[in-house]
Order: C-alpha cells, then structure tokens, then sequence
C-alpha cells in the first residue's frame, strides 16, 4: 500500500523585512521603487525536508524553537504553499492547529460547535450524529444556550477540543494542544488522541513534551533548523534529542525586528543568572535567577509574566507566574524569577518563559525550551546530600528541615 | 473510503474559479453567512428591523431634501418609490462592497489556523447583504401597493432579478479584489468607505439617469456597474424606455470587476495566510 503522506523535497522560504512592519503600506512600495536598496533578507524556514507516513502511524514532530515544525504544519493544512517541493496525501486531513478557530463569542455554545465543526471541515449532518457526544466530553450542557462569551476560558477550551475530538480525518495534525487545560482535561484528550491512533488512523503530533511523544508515537522526525536531523524510531530518536545538549543556550537576544512577540510585547532577552554572572552551569546550592528583558509596545495591564522550568525529557518541574495586578506604560522592563537554592536535583533542564495576558486570554510570547543549563551539586556546606558521593535520586533536591532530636518515654512509643 | 484519493500540496498559482471546491465547502457557506447575519443583529433590541429601518430613513431623508426642496424629477412616480428603488441596489453594493473588503483581515485568525476555499469569506460578505435586501424588497413591494404603481409582473421580475445579479456580480468582483489588496496594503481600509461614500454621487440612486445632459458624462456613468441595474430596475417601475447601451455598458463593466477581482484574488489567497 502506498503511503498515505509522502513528503518530497520541501522548502519554504520566508522573505524577512527588516522594517519592523508587519505589513506593508503602499507609500513604503512606492519608496522602494525610487530606493533600490532593499532591505529584506531570505529565511529558509524548510530546507528539503523528506519523509513518509505510513496509514495509520502516529509520527512525532519534534524540535527547537524555530525549527521549521509549525511551518511544516502549515504546509501540511494548506494553509500556506510551500516554496519549492510537494506533499502527496492519499486521505482527509484535519488539523488541530489551535483549538477553538472560528469560535464567536457572540454566539452560544450550541451555535459554535456548528460553526466550528464546519469550519474543521464536517458536514452538518456529522455534527448532528456527534453533537451529544460532543457536549458529553466537553461538559458544559448547561450553558449551551449561553453566549459563548460568558464562559470561562477553561470551559471554551473544553468545548473547542471536544469538537476537534469528534472530527473524524483519515489523517489527524495536532500541534501543542495538550499544553493547555487542567491536568484532568489534558489525560482526557491523551485518552481520546490514543482512541483516534487504535482506530487506524494518522496522527502527526507536534510537541515539545517527550514523555508524551514517546507515549503516543512510534516514529519520530527530529527537525533542526529546517532540515531533518534525525528520522526513525522514537526510542531512538528522543533520546538523541534529548542528548543534543553539549553547550547550553543559557542566554538569548533578540532585537527589536526579530524579537518574539505581538504588536503590544516583545521579549527582548532572557538569560540564567548565578552570582552577577551569566551562566550555563549552575549550584544548586545558591540561588539563581531567569531574568527577562522586553519591551512594552502599547499601555497593557495585568501582564502575566511566567516561567517553567522542564527536564529536558519534557515533563515539567515547576510551573510559576507572577499574577499580581499590574500597569506598564510603553518602554523596556527587566524582571527576574528568582529559583531559590536547594530546590533543583543535578542534571540538564530547560526553561520555558511566557508573557501571557489572562482577561482576554492571550498568548504575546510563549517559547518552551528557550534556555537550557546544566545544574550541578557542589561541595556547599548546605549540600542535601551532605558528604555522600554516588548518585543521588530526584528530580528536584528540596532541603526539608529535620527536626532536633528529642527524648520521649519509651512506654509511650508503643502507642 | 478515500483510499485512492490523492492530492498534491506544491508551489501554486490559480487561475481557475475553483467552483467545485466551493460547491464541496458550501455547508461552511451557509455557516458564515448565518454567523454574520446572526452576529449582526445579536443583542439589538429591534433585531432584523433594522434591515428596513436603515433604508426607511434614508428614503426619508432624501424624499425631504431632494424630492421635495431641490424637486429632482422622479421619471413619473412618487419620489419615495423612486428613490427606494435605487437604495434598494444601492446596499447591496455599499454595504457588500465594504463587507467584502474587510472580511479578510476580520477572519484572519481563521485564515491562519484552517485551509478551506478563500472565496468563501467574500461570498458570504455579500450574501449577508443580500439578506437585508430580501428583508427591505418585502418593504418595497409594500409600498407599490400603497402607491398603487402598476407594473407588468414578468417585466419587474426579470429586471429585478437581472439587475440583482448585475449589482451582486458587480459587487462580489470588486469586493474580492479590495478584499485580497487589504491584505497586503492596510491602505485600503482608508480608501473603502471614502470609495463608497465618492460613488453614491455618481450612481443614479438620488437622482434619474435622465437628468444628466452631456452623453459623454452618461457614458462614464455607465462604466459603474450599478447604474446600469438601477436604471434597468426603474424602468420595470415608470416604463419609461431603457437605454440598451447604458444597460450593456454596465454589463460589461460587472463582468470585468467580476473577472479581475476573482483573478487576483485567486492568484494572490495562497499568501494571505503569511501576510494576514
């Protein structure tokens, strides 16, 4: 049997302008036929990128940031064509790109599964045949008839997957999805994602967390900047990936044109910091910092800033956000998130850092995986594991206090 | 089921319509149209009313101004019916035309996420507009009978359906075509009500094709789609005789928006996604 995705050769290219203009103005295309010097430059986000999906596998896309994944996603929706190369797929796909697409917050519940289901590409009469269903995973039956907009964000993101969760493709993309949603809701559509690759069908899953992709699939492409690294089996290919760390990126800069962000915040740097020093290797018997820079476009408020921090198998340690209230007038701001000594275990981890805005829910800068460090246990008076050399179990290294010891009457101990 | 189904994503440039494609999407068609026209009248308190109110108010005003102060001739029918009959067509193309052009940048997270056919979101910009049409005609026929106008019935309703099609063929071509160049220059967000707001002074909405005096000037009028329909439209009404030239004009020129907009549009909606 032919396989059911070919990926041929493909590449896309971007053309970067280094204006700092999302779009252009008319005025600017006329200026530019009077001043030949172009400031523009090709980025390669895709560069010959080759595999194959057989019917039915479940193959993983992992990699950096900027990599190329949710390019290649993109290419795969037909949502933007590739520059050079095809793609030749034998079945239906849908993808998952982000939940919720086309969700009105005018509308009620009832009306959006409509729409949204629609706009995933299912004929009305699947919806009708699905809908109870629908609402019985997302469990929100008893606001159907509410508008969508006075729902919590935690009840839109269960409606929007449970809808995606009833799409029936022959050939499903999911990019991310699960990193959203409380723990039970995010086993639930594990749950589900497993149900949908028992069933025969293609699953092409994007994510940063390892566990989950070694949980789910068998077969894994390892993008590095636009090309394929490494291409085959998971258990081989994770940990690979996992083991690509031999210097570590504890410090990143942006500027301006380039920076991550929206039109309202755009990260400018984030760094580890130990003693005044920026630094890849850290003690975890002394405090260390994250320490963000970005600059502030627009009057916001409540900007949530947070930053996790993962083993690099992708399972998280620590989530952490500062939600107290806040007001930033335009300008560029430094903050740190101080990590405490005594609390990481020795071993690699990576730091996920986001700028978030919770009322309306928004996402200006979220990169998983933007800095990595080696954490490392001194000879520190303070050590957790005092004078004991070998290997020393846990993920984190928290020094619990013992209290002193006290005489008691052996009679009572019995009790 | 579709094992032997294949497709081959690459490089592209459209020139076709892409018909078959919407006929499958045509489910995603109807859904828009019935977000925006729900969407549009959610939480008003008068609801579909508005459809006719708008139009009333317009007639009123004009029916003030120029029917009776300025006493612009109404080709034999009461000034009311007269200029009704015009703004009837004219919505469709003012507020189709605006709707069209926006509709892109204001479904861009959609465009983003999901792939489906892009002549979709203008098709239904213009269907919305054709929902209010239907809802004020009711009004209009209302009105005929009021003013007891006598109209030969197979006459009024193929002019009706004629100059429908030339306005709404009109419409969607323009529409498509401001709608694809807004997405690349934002520029066009400034020129579309400032276009629309220019060109109801030169459509015979207000005032009879009659009461222009220099041919030429009735030539250049002709160019504009919805001269041609309005005019086609009036004629079912007073039976004055039609100006076959104007309407043919007028025809072609609806053709031609027709035929660039959906060129361009098809040959640049493969980048929208990068650009939106």
């Amino acid at each position: 049997m032919k396989p059911i995705l070919e990926v041929k050769n493909i590449s896309k290219k971007f053309i970067i302008d280094h204006e700092q203009q999302a779009y252009l103005s008319l005025r600017d295309k006329i200026q530019s036929v009077f001043s030949p010097k172009r400031t523009t430059e090709d980025f390669w986000a895709l560069k010959d990128v080759n595999f194959q999906v057989e019917r039915g596998e479940t193959i993983g896309i992992i990699g950096k940031n900027g990599a190329g994944k949710s390019t290649l996603l993109k290419i795969f929706s037909k949502i933007t064509p590739p520059t050079s190369g095809s793609i030749i797929t034998r079945g239906r796909i849908a993808s998952l790109l982000e939940v919720g697409t086309g969700f009105h917050p005018e509308l009620s519940g009832r009306e959006n599964i409509y729409l949204n289901g629609s706009i995933l590409g299912m004929r009305k009469k699947e919806i009708d045949l699905k809908f109870d269903e629908i609402v019985d995973f997302s469990g929100v039956e008893k606001f159907l008839d509410t508008p969508l907009k006075r729902y919590s964000s935690g009840m839109q993101l269960r409606l929007a997957f449970a809808v995606a969760a009833f799409l029936e493709p022959e050939i499903l993309i999911i990019d991310e999805v699960l990193a959203v949603g409380d723990a039970e809701f995010q086993r639930k559509c594990m749950g589900q994602m497993e149900e949908v690759s028992r069933s025969g069908r293609t699953i092409l899953f994007v994510s940063h967390n390892m566990a989950a992709v070694s949980q789910l699939c068998k077969k894994t492409v390892w993008l590095h900047d636009g090309e394929v690294k490494l291409i085959g089996n998971t258990f081989e290919v994770v940990p690979a990936y996992i083991s690509r760390i031999t210097h570590h990126d504890y410090q990143k800069n942006w500027t301006l044109s380039n920076a991550p962000g929206d039109d309202e915040i755009k990260l400018l740097s984030c760094k580890l910091v130990q003693n005044n020093r920026t630094i890849g290797v850290i003690d975890i018997n002394q405090s260390c910092e994250v320490e963000i820079v970005f600059s502030v476009l627009k009057p916001v408020k409540n900007l949530i800033c947070g930053s996790s921090i993962y083993t690099l198998e992708g399972n998280c340690i620590t989530a952490n956000a500062d939600w107290k209230p806040n007001v930033y007038e335009p300008g560029i701001y430094k903050r740190s998130m101080l990590i405490p000594a005594r609390i990481l275990a020795e071993g690699d981890f990576s730091i996920l850092v986001q700028l978030v805005f919770y009322d309306p829910s928004k996402r200006s800068v979220y990169l998983p995986d933007i800095l990595t460090f080696h954490a490392h246990d001194s000879d520190h008076p303070d050590t957790v594991r005092g004078l004991y050399k070998e290997a020393w179990p846990g993920v984190v290294r928290i020094g619990f206090e013992w209290t002193e010891p006290r005489s008691i009457d052996p009679n009572l101990s019995a009790s | 089921m579709g094992a032997d189904f294949e497709f081959e994503i690459k490089p592209q440039r459209k020139t076709s319509l892409g018909i078959q494609e919407i006929m499958k999407s045509r489910e995603l068609l109807y859904f828009f149209t019935w977000r925006d026209i729900k969407v549009k009248y959610k939480q008003t308190v008068l609801g579909f009313s508005w459809a006719v109110i708008q139009p009333v108010m317009m007639v009123i005003i004009f029916t003030f101004f120029f029917g009776r102060n300025l006493a612009v001739p109404s080709e034999g029918i009461p000034y009311p019916l007269f200029v009704y009959a015009g703004l009837l067509l004219w919505n469709i193309f003012s507020s189709g035309l605006s709707n069209a052009a926006n509709s892109m940048v204001t479904n861009a997270n959609i465009i983003k996420k999901i792939y489906f056919p892009r002549l979709i979101i203008p098709l239904s910009a213009v269907m919305v507009t054709l929902f209010d049409f239907l809802m004020a005609l009711l009004l209009f026929i209302g009105m005929m009978i009021w003013y007891r106008v006598s109209v030969d019935p197979l006459y009024f309703i193929f002019s009706l359906f004629f100059s429908l099609f030339l306005v709404t063929l009109g419409t969607f071509g323009l529409g498509c075509l401001l709608a694809a160049l807004n997405v690349k220059y934002r520029d066009f967000r400034y020129v579309i009500p400032f276009l629309v707001q220019a060109l109801l002074f030169v459509t015979p909405v207000i005032y009879p094709v009659s009461m222009i005096k220099h041919a030429w000037i009735k030539w250049i009028l002709a160019l504009n789609p919805m001269t041609g329909a309005i005019n086609l439209f009036r004629s079912s009404l007073t039976g004055k005789e039609l100006d076959f030239n104007v309407i043919l004009l007028s025809s072609i020129s609806a053709f031609f928006f027709f035929v660039i907009g959906i060129y361009y549009f098809r040959k640049t909606e493969a980048y929208f996604a990068d650009l939106a």
